[in-house]
C-alpha cells in the first residue's frame, strides 16, 4: 500500500482519476435514487425532443446521457432556430400527429395557441401522482410568477417553466463613474441620465434598445408596465391607445430618437447587443438572458464594466417585462409518462442550478436563484443575481396573453417603428389598434 | 411525315411496327405524373386555397372571391406590389447596365484578364443568406466598414438599411453586387459568337470604337441582353433571403416586397388562405412579366431582323 502511496503506478493514477471524474455522477445517480421511485419503469422507451436552437438546449442535451443512465430511456432530441421550431411546433401540433414527445414552448408567443389547438397534456395529474413524481422533484420550488405565467386560463398546467427572461437594464459602470451619475431611480430619469451619457462625436450613445418592427414590442411594453398597465387587459380588451399606451411610446420615440445611436430604426437585440458590449452605448434595456457574451473577453470590451440595473420604476408601476419556455409533453404521444419522467429530471434542481452558473439564462426554480454556489465561479457579479432576483419579484407579462401575439408584434411593431421616422405616436398607435382589433376579436371567437 | 397522317401501324427496318401516336401517350405518361404531382397539384391547391379563408388551426371557410378582393383594398399589400416593382426594375437596370459593360471590358486583351475575370464573378457563387449577412454586418451604421470608409475620405455616416428613405436602394446594391457577374457572363459568351466581318468593314470605314460598339455590338448583342434581362427580371421579383436576411422587411415595412409580405401572411400569421392569393397574385405579375419578356426577346432575334 506504502509503494501505491509513494510511487503510484500509471494505471493506479487512471483508475483514481476515472473514478474522480465519476464519482459526481455516480453520486447523483445515489442521491435521485435514494427514494423508492422507480426511475427505471420506463427503460427501453425512445423519446423525441423537439428543441430550440439556444444554450438552454445544449445543456439539456448534455444532461441525456446521464437521464438515459438513470432511467434507461433514449433520447432522441433536435434543435431548431426559434422561429423554426415556433413554425414546426404549430405545423405538427395541428396536424394532430407531432413528431416528437416533448416539445420547448415559448410561453410569451404560443401559450394561448397551445390551449386553444389543445396540443399540450395537462401535467397536474402527473404532478399528484406519487409513482410518477419524484419526491426530490418539489414542483412548489418553481417561482410563483413563473408557474403563473405558465398557467392557462382554465387553470390547467401544460408546461414546466423551464427558463424565465426578465427585462432589465445593462448598464456601463465606467461610463457612469466618469459623468458621475448614479443608476436612474425612475423612468424619466433614465432619459435625463442617457441625455447626459450621450455623446455622439464619440460615437457613444446614452441608450440602445430594439427598434426593429416586431421584436421592439418589448421594449415598448416595458415603458408601459411603468405605467402599470398590459396591453390587453385581464378581460381581453386592447388598451393600446390609452393615455399610458402613448405616453410609452412616446417614451420609446425619445430614448430610441433622442439618445440612441443612429439606425435603431433597424436594430434587433443582437445589434443592441454589439453596440452594448463595444462601448458604444451607455444603457441597454433587453432581457437578462443576453448577458453572457458581455462578459466573454474574446467579444466584449467591457468586461466587468457591466452593471446589470432592475428595469425602473415608472409613474404609475414597478416591473419587469416577462418572457419564458416552458417544456410540455404533447397530447397525443403514446409515451406521456416516460416524457413525464424526462421533463422531471431536465427541470431538476441540480440542472436547473447548472443553467444558471453556466450562464444560460435565467432558471423557473426559486431555490437555483437563491443558491450561493450558483456565483461560486460564475463570470457575472452579484449584482446580476441580485437583478434577476429583484426582478423576479416584481415580474409582469411583456407580450399580451392573446393567441395572435405575432401579428400583434407585428401591427404595433410597424407603428411603433413609424414613430421613430417622425410619425405621431397617438396616431399611429390608435391607427395600429385599429387595424389589430378585428383580427384580435376573430382570433377569440374561432 | 408531317405531312401526311400515319397509318395505324408501319412497317420498319426491322420488321417491326410503329407505335400510333397516340399511343406514345402511354411513355410520356410516367412523366406527365411527375409532373401533374409536382407542379400542377400544388397550383390546383393553391388555387383551391385562394378562394378559401384558412388560418391553421381554425376553421375553413369558402369565401369565393373575398380574399382577391380583400387584397385589392389592402394598403400594405399595395404598397409591397409597388415597392416589389420599384426594386425590380432597379436590381434589373444597374446588373444589365454594369454586367454589359463589365462583359465589353473583359471581351478584350489585356494582362490578368483571366485572373480578373475570375475574382469578378466571385460574388455569383456565394450563397445568398451568407452574402445578406456579411453585408448585414457591413451597414452597422456604427460598426459596420462601410461607414468607417466614408469616415477615411471625410463623409459622414450613412443609415444603408437602417433608414426608410434609403434601405430599397441600399438592398439593391447587394444585388448588383451579387448578380452583375451574371450578366457579365450571358453577354461575354454572346459577344464571343459575334461574327467579325462587320468589324472588319466598320475598320475599314474609319469607324471609333464607340460607333462599332453602338451600330454593331449593341444590335448584336441584345438578344443575350434580353435573355439577361428576362433572368435578372424572374430573380428580382422572388427575391427572399436577402431582403429578408438584412432587413426583415423593415424599417417599418419599408422593403416589404410581396415575398416578405407574403411569408409573414402565410408562416408568422398562419393566414394560409390569404397567402395563397397572394400567391396566384404573384403568380399572375411573373407569368404576365416574363411572357412579356419573352416576346420582347423573340422581336430582337437576329433572324427576325
Amino acid at each position: 500500500m506504502s509503494r501505491i502511496v509513494d510511487r503510484p503506478s500509471r494505471r493506479f493514477v487512471v483508475a483514481g482519476a476515472a473514478a474522480g471524474l465519476a464519482a459526481p455522477f455516480l453520486m447523483r445517480h445515489e442521491a435521485l435514487g435514494q427514494s423508492s421511485f422507480n426511475w427505471k419503469r420506463f427503460d427501453g422507451t425512445k423519446l423525441d425532443v423537439l428543441l430550440v436552437k439556444n444554450p438552454r438546449s445544449d445543456l439539456l442535451q448534455a444532461h441525456e446521457k446521464e437521464f438515459t443512465a438513470l432511467t434507461g430511456i433514449q433520447v432522441s432530441s433536435e434543435q431548431i432556430p426559434e422561429q423554426q421550431q415556433r413554425q414546426k411546433a404549430m405545423i405538427e401540433f395541428t396536424s394532430g400527429r407531432p413528431t416528437f414527445d416533448v416539445s420547448m414552448l415559448a410561453l410569451h408567443v404560443q401559450k394561448r395557441l397551445a390551449a386553444k389547438g389543445r396540443w399540450l397534456e395537462d401535467l397536474r395529474p402527473y404532478l399528484a401522482d406519487a409513482s410518477l413524481t419524484s419526491p426530490e422533484f418539489d414542483y412548489a420550488d418553481f417561482a410563483e410568477g413563473a408557474v403563473g405565467f405558465g398557467r392557462q386560463a382554465d387553470g390547467s398546467v401544460d408546461t414546466l417553466p423551464h427558463f424565465i427572461d426578465f427585462w432589465m437594464v445593462y448598464y456601463n459602470k465606467e461610463m457612469f463613474q466618469q459623468k458621475g451619475i448614479t443608476y436612474p431611480k425612475t423612468m424619466d430619469e433614465m432619459f435625463a441620465a442617457a441625455q447626459k451619457l450621450n455623446d455622439p462625436s464619440k460615437g457613444v450613445a446614452g441608450f440602445v434598445s430594439r427598434g426593429l418592427k416586431n421584436a421592439n414590442i418589448p421594449v415598448w411594453t416595458s415603458w408601459m408596465l411603468g405605467q402599470g398597465m398590459e396591453t390587453v387587459s385581464a378581460t381581453g380588451q386592447l388598451q393600446t391607445d390609452t393615455p399610458e399606451a402613448i405616453w410609452a411610446g412616446e417614451m420609446y420615440k425619445r430614448m430610441n430618437r433622442e439618445v440612441a445611436p443612429p439606425g435603431t430604426v433597424g436594430f434587433n437585440w443582437n445589434e443592441c447587443q454589439t453596440t452594448f458590449m463595444q462601448g458604444r452605448a451607455a444603457m441597454w434595456l433587453d432581457g437578462i438572458g443576453f448577458a453572457t457574451p458581455l462578459e466573454d473577453p474574446t467579444k466584449s470590451r467591457i468586461v466587468g464594466k457591466v452593471g446589470y440595473g432592475v428595469t425602473p420604476p415608472g409613474p404609475k408601476g414597478h416591473h419587469s417585462a416577462l418572457f419564458g419556455d416552458g417544456l410540455g409533453i404533447s397530447r397525443t404521444s403514446t409515451k406521456k409518462q416516460a416524457a413525464w419522467l424526462y421533463m422531471q429530471f431536465m427541470c431538476n434542481k441540480g440542472n436547473q442550478l447548472a443553467m444558471l452558473k453556466a450562464g444560460a439564462g435565467s432558471p423557473g426554480r426559486s431555490s437555483a436563484l437563491a443558491n450561493p454556489d450558483a456565483q461560486v465561479g460564475s463570470r457575472f457579479s452579484k449584482e446580476y443575481f441580485e437583478c434577476l432576483a429583484a426582478s423576479g419579484k416584481i415580474a409582469r407579462a411583456g407580450l399580451p396573453q392573446i393567441i395572435p401575439v405575432t401579428e400583434f408584434r407585428d401591427v404595433f411593431g410597424v407603428g411603433l417603428t413609424n414613430t421613430l421616422s417622425g410619425a405621431d405616436v397617438a396616431t399611429e398607435l390608435r391607427k395600429a389598434t385599429e387595424a389589430f382589433k378585428p383580427v384580435l376579436e376573430k382570433s377569440e371567437q374561432g | 411525315m408531317t405531312d401526311k397522317a400515319l397509318p395505324e401501324t408501319e412497317p420498319t427496318h426491322g420488321g417491326g411496327t410503329h407505335l400510333a401516336p397516340r399511343r406514345y401517350f402511354l411513355f410520356a405518361l410516367p412523366a406527365l405524373l411527375l409532373m401533374a404531382a409536382v407542379i400542377i397539384s400544388p397550383w390546383l391547391f393553391t388555387l383551391v386555397m385562394s378562394v378559401m379563408e384558412f388560418k391553421v388551426g381554425g376553421a375553413i371557410n369558402f369565401v369565393g372571391l373575398g380574399n382577391f378582393t380583400k387584397l385589392a383594398s389592402d394598403s400594405r399589400f399595395l404598397e409591397s406590389v409597388g415597392r416589389t416593382f420599384w426594386f425590380t426594375v432597379l436590381a434589373v437596370v444597374f446588373p444589365i447596365g454594369l454586367g454589359t459593360a463589365a462583359a465589353v471590358v473583359f471581351h478584350r486583351q489585356f494582362p490578368f484578364r483571366g485572373l480578373l475575370r475570375t475574382i469578378f464573378i466571385m460574388p455569383m457563387m456565394a450563397t445568398p443568406v451568407a452574402v445578406a449577412l456579411v453585408w448585414t454586418m457591413m451597414f452597422h451604421p456604427q460598426l459596420g466598414v462601410l461607414n468607417y470608409l466614408l469616415s477615411l475620405i471625410g463623409l459622414p455616416p450613412f443609415a444603408w438599411v437602417y433608414d426608410p428613405n434609403t434601405v430599397i436602394i441600399t438592398l439593391v446594391l447587394v444585388e448588383v453586387w451579387h448578380w452583375t457577374p451574371l450578366v457579365m457572363l450571358i453577354v461575354l459568351g454572346g459577344m464571343a459568337a459575334l461574327p467579325t466581318d462587320p468589324y472588319d468593314s466598320a475598320t475599314i470605314d474609319g469607324a471609333s470604337d464607340w460607333q462599332m460598339f453602338r451600330f454593331i455590338t449593341l444590335p448584336l448583342i441584345l438578344p443575350y441582353i434580353m435573355v439577361a434581362v428576362v433572368i435578372r427580371t424572374i430573380d428580382a421579383l422572388k427575391v427572399f433571403d436577402t431582403i429578408f436576411v438584412i432587413t426583415q422587411g423593415g424599417p417599418g415595412t419599408a422593403s416589404e416586397t410581396l415575398n416578405i409580405f407574403l411569408y409573414l401572411q402565410a408562416f408568422q400569421f398562419y393566414n394560409l388562405g390569404y397567402a395563397s392569393a397572394v400567391v396566384m397574385v404573384f403568380f399572375v405579375i411573373i407569368v404576365a412579366l416574363s411572357l412579356l419578356l419573352l416576346y420582347m426577346r423573340q422581336r430582337l432575334k437576329w433572324n427576325a431582323a
